[in-house]
């Protein structure tokens, strides 16, 4: 066993010196294989185990050659994780405040916050679901990441050049979302697929009038690139019949132009268990199938610019009746509780899982135009053309209990999570993908059990027109029994599985916990895509507009206060390790605009600035300006310091706010 | 020699009727205007520089000193310097710095004139080139030594630290760091244009000083 282990050990150190290993020492020396055996031996780890922590562990200094953003589910955030090491890179402040990054604590991520309101009412948590970064020719282009809010329908935008939320957008006729925040192949749309139908415009309807009233809403919120924000003047919605819509895939190559949503409860369920009605998880399991919904969305934005959208709470919404006459929507049956759709990296298939249904079904681009072309189909309840399942399904796979989503890897296979058996499922791809793998197409390849209660599975940029291959992470909703207890709240289980080797030789490398979020679906990007500031660019910076605050003053010597009546202005410069000025005197009941700049360039050099009693916290980086606004209505003796660690005088970074009563 | 000889055929005609090639005049002229360009493009490069390493700037602040202006990184290193009160670098040489496009390129013209003038006057104007690196050095060593000397008692960390003046080259210690100052390709060219400028005189003498000796004995002999 030792020998075994040995030889393991010394084979994969020379495979990975030849990958490119350490280049400045010398090759992992001879003496290293029979120490790290008799550390394996000591710790009881198997050839696997020494194998899998080769393939993550990575030296101080080096950086991963892959980056995951995963949602934060009810923490309302975004993670960011460093792949294959696993590390927390950084915590992302969306729906929610975060004191570190100073979001949302008096600084210019309040008024980012700001258009997250519900009706006037601050609302400052989100259910973050499915981050989507911004596409060019349906690759990740590395420059905004889109999120959505499914508890209040917002979307959020991230601007991936210094990683802080720059917009949230509240959907004007929606109160829940779920399919978003999908994007289209070059970004032209982020769209905010829904989930729980309820009258448009978001008004009240008592449930029997459920099939009249009650209505799905899709949105496609157009995406201006250069000024990095959602326009809501060029977006527009789809009205839909009431099932619940679920996931979404934009098509991409052959499939551009057109989207793809699964849906469930066509039986329209409207639960009251207490009334003696099924439950909702009974009603709307009943039937057989659901509907794939399929969008032209081409043709639904050419309807739109025609102006045939009528405007609710000033946004244009393309009704039920326009989108069926001006053939934007179609369906297609889908089996059993379904869930995801998820297409192939060259646009030509749908796929779909099926909740209560051990199948993933695969839809064919090709023969959905073909049957639309063909016409003469029948009709759903509310007058949706239905496209027989037999005329557009290539194929079916069965891969076990409770698939759920699906990714691609470069080597033709497909990787579905299966939450009832605990697994990832690989299987092949047929088609034009057949060539790439040793199997057979649309067969089922591996189990690999995971740990446990899988959702959404990602991989390195598996949902793209060209997926990377090696990783794959399992989102597991369980961890049991994986980490040491912390209570009955647990951490998540983040798996990461190598998937470089083609037939049934995936393996978990690594777990890792998530203990501040329920992360729904995660996207992995190649770290050499990210192009963020190491500074902010020019000193004066505002982060919410991106520019350079036309008042930001950035030298010390015209640095302090100014009055006008009961208006107060603090023109502040921050350098290390004072603050200018250090004395700041007001009358009780002044209102204060305190604009700070740090005039540092060096990376790293943040500040931090705390108001005491005002609940003010700011994160300062280098080249920053930020502006806080507040009435001194509490007369007394403040202070106001550095919060983050600057310098060996951090502590001496401080400085007096005085309000005279 | 024989290979420079340009245009053999054609011969230089000397007042005492004796002869020298075209060459003999051309070189000395040639070197005197490439030491005028070296000159002028040093002044687009840097003359000195320091690298200041510490265990937080793994990758180490540099200044770059150039005739007339300073690059790299000097907003942190002032960051730096204010705990001991030094004042900003910008504010050493600013004298020599704004004058400094105009008298390099005076320097260059001054060589130009050299090319046309035919007797020992071009050495004294070559003089103001072959001074200017000693100059430009011992100058650099007194902004040195008084941003060294100007530490504040007053300022955070002036008390912790003696005078001292940074190396003008070569390696030094302050505090966590450890500097290294080097010369900039400006001077080496600075440098080799003063090199050059020697060479050009040695030849200018060869060229034209049988001219004016000729010169003085036709004199002798009319007179």
């Amino acid at each position: 066993m030792k020998l075994k282990i040995v030889s393991i050990i010394v084979v994969l150190t020379t495979l990975l010196a030849a990958c490119g290993g350490p280049s400045t020492s010398a090759p992992v020396a001879s003496g290293l294989p029979v120490d790290a055996a008799a550390i394996a031996k000591d710790r009881g780890l198997t050839p696997d185990d020494v194998a899998a922590a080769l393939k993550t562990y990575m030296p101080s200094g080096k950086t991963d050659p892959y980056i995951m953003f995963a949602s934060g589910g009810q923490s309302g955030q975004v993670l960011v994780i460093a792949m294959p090491s696993m590390r927390i890179l950084k915590v992302i402040g969306v729906f929610t405040p975060e004191p570190w990054q100073g979001y949302g604590f008096g600084g210019s991520g309040n008024k980012v916050l700001e258009g997250g309101k519900v009706n006037g009412k601050e609302v400052l948590w989100g259910d973050t679901h499915h981050p989507n970064l911004s596409e060019t020719k349906g690759d990740y282009d590395g420059e905004f990441l889109f999120i959505n809010d499914k508890a209040n329908a917002r979307v959020a935008v991230i601007d991936l050049r210094d990683f802080s939320t720059k917009q949230i957008i509240k959907n004007p006729n929606a109160i829940n979302d779920h399919g978003g925040a999908f994007v289209t192949p070059n970004t032209e749309y982020v769209i905010e697929g829904p989930q729980y139908a309820a009258p448009i415009g978001w008004e009240y309807a008592p449930l029997d009038q459920y099939k009249e009233k009650y209505r799905g809403l899709i949105t496609f919120w157009k995406f201006d690139r250069l000024k990095g924000r959602i326009d809501p003047d060029q977006s527009f919605q789809i009205e839909l019949p009431p099932y619940w819509q679920d996931l979404c895939d934009a098509g991409k190559g052959p499939s551009d132009g057109w989207f793809f949503c699964n849906s469930f409860n066509t039986e329209l369920a409207t639960g009251g268990i207490e009334l003696g009605n099924p439950p909702f998880e009974a009603g709307t399991t009943k039937n057989d199938t659901d509907y794939l919904h399929i969008f032209n969305w081409k043709k639904a934005e050419e309807i739109f610019k025609a102006g045939k959208g009528k405007k609710i709470n000033g946004m244009a919404v393309i009704d039920l009746e326009t989108a069926i006459k001006e053939n934007i929507l179609y369906f297609a049956p889908e089996p059993k509780s379904p869930h995801g759709s998820d297409v192939t990296p060259g646009g030509e298939f749908i796929v779909v899982g099926g909740k209560l249904d051990p199948h993933v079904t695969i839809y064919s681009f090709e023969k959905i135009q073909a049957a639309i072309k063909a016409g003469n189909l029948n009709k759903d309840a509310y007058g949706v053309p239905v496209i027989p399942l037999d005329k557009v399904m290539e194929a079916q796979v069965e891969l076990g209990l409770g698939p759920l989503h699906t990714v691609f890897d470069d080597k033709g296979y497909a990787y579905t999570s299966l939450f009832l058996d605990s697994a990832v499922a690989r299987w092949s791809l047929g088609g034009p993908y057949e060539k790439k793998h040793p199997e057979p197409g649309w067969k089922l390849v591996q189990k690999l059990p995971v740990q446990y209660n899988i959702g959404h599975i990602t991989a390195a940029e598996g949902d793209t027109a060209s997926p990377d291959g090696q990783f794959v992470v399992a989102l597991n909703k369980w961890s049991i029994d994986r980490f040491a207890n912390v209570g009955p709240l647990l951490p998540q289980n983040f798996q990461l599985v190598d998937i470089n080797n083609t037939g049934d030789k995936m393996k978990v490398l690594y777990d890792m916990p998530i203990g501040m979020a329920e992360p729904h679906y995660a996207q992995i990007i190649k770290a050499d895509k990210l192009k963020p500031f190491e500074v902010y660019p020019k000193v004066g910076w505002d982060a919410e507009k991106m520019a350079v605050d036309p008042n930001a003053v950035t030298d010390p010597k015209l640095a302090g206060v100014k009055r006008d009546g009961k208006n107060v202005t603090v023109n502040m410069v921050v350098v290390r390790s004072h603050f200018t000025p250090e004395r700041v005197e007001v009358q009780k009941g002044d209102h204060v605009v305190w604009r700070l700049t740090s005039i540092e360039q060096q990376r790293d050099a943040t500040h931090g600035f705390a108001l005491s009693g005002y609940n003010i916290n700011l994160s300062i980086e280098p080249g920053k300006t930020e502006v806080i606004e507040f009435d001194a209505n509490q007369a007394g003796t403040f202070t106001y310091y550095c919060t983050e660690f600057c310098s060996a005088l951090h502590l001496e970074m401080i400085g007096y706010f005085l309000v005279k009563p | 020699m024989h290979l420079l000889n340009l245009d053999p055929d054609v011969k230089v005609l000397l007042p005492d009727g004796s002869t020298r090639t075209l060459t003999t005049f051309l070189l000395p002229s040639a070197l005197l205007m490439l030491a005028s360009l070296m000159l002028m493009i040093s002044m687009f490069v840097p003359y000195w520089g320091m690298t200041m390493y510490a265990p937080q700037y793994p990758k180490g602040l540099t200044v770059n000193v150039y005739v007339s202006h300073l690059e790299g990184d000097v907003r942190e290193i002032d960051a730096l310097n204010h705990y001991i009160g030094m004042p900003p670098l910008d504010e050493g040489g600013r004298l020599e710095r704004s004058i400094s496009t105009i008298s390099i390129v005076a320097f260059a013209l001054l060589l130009i004139a050299g090319v046309f003038v035919h007797n020992q006057w071009a050495g004294i104007l070559a003089l103001p080139v072959i001074g200017y690196p000693v100059i430009f050095l011992a100058d650099l060593f007194y902004i040195l030594y008084t941003y060294g000397h100007s530490i504040d008692p007053k300022s955070a960390l002036g008390s912790a630290i003696k005078p001292f003046t940074p190396p003008l080259f070569g390696e030094g210690v302050i505090g966590q760091f450890k500097t290294i100052a080097y010369a900039g390709s400006g001077l080496y060219l600075a440098v080799g244009a003063v090199l050059i400028v020697m060479l050009g005189l040695w030849f200018h003498r060869a060229a034209y000083k049988p001219i004016v000796d000729a010169r003085k004995k036709m004199k002798a002999q009319s007179a």
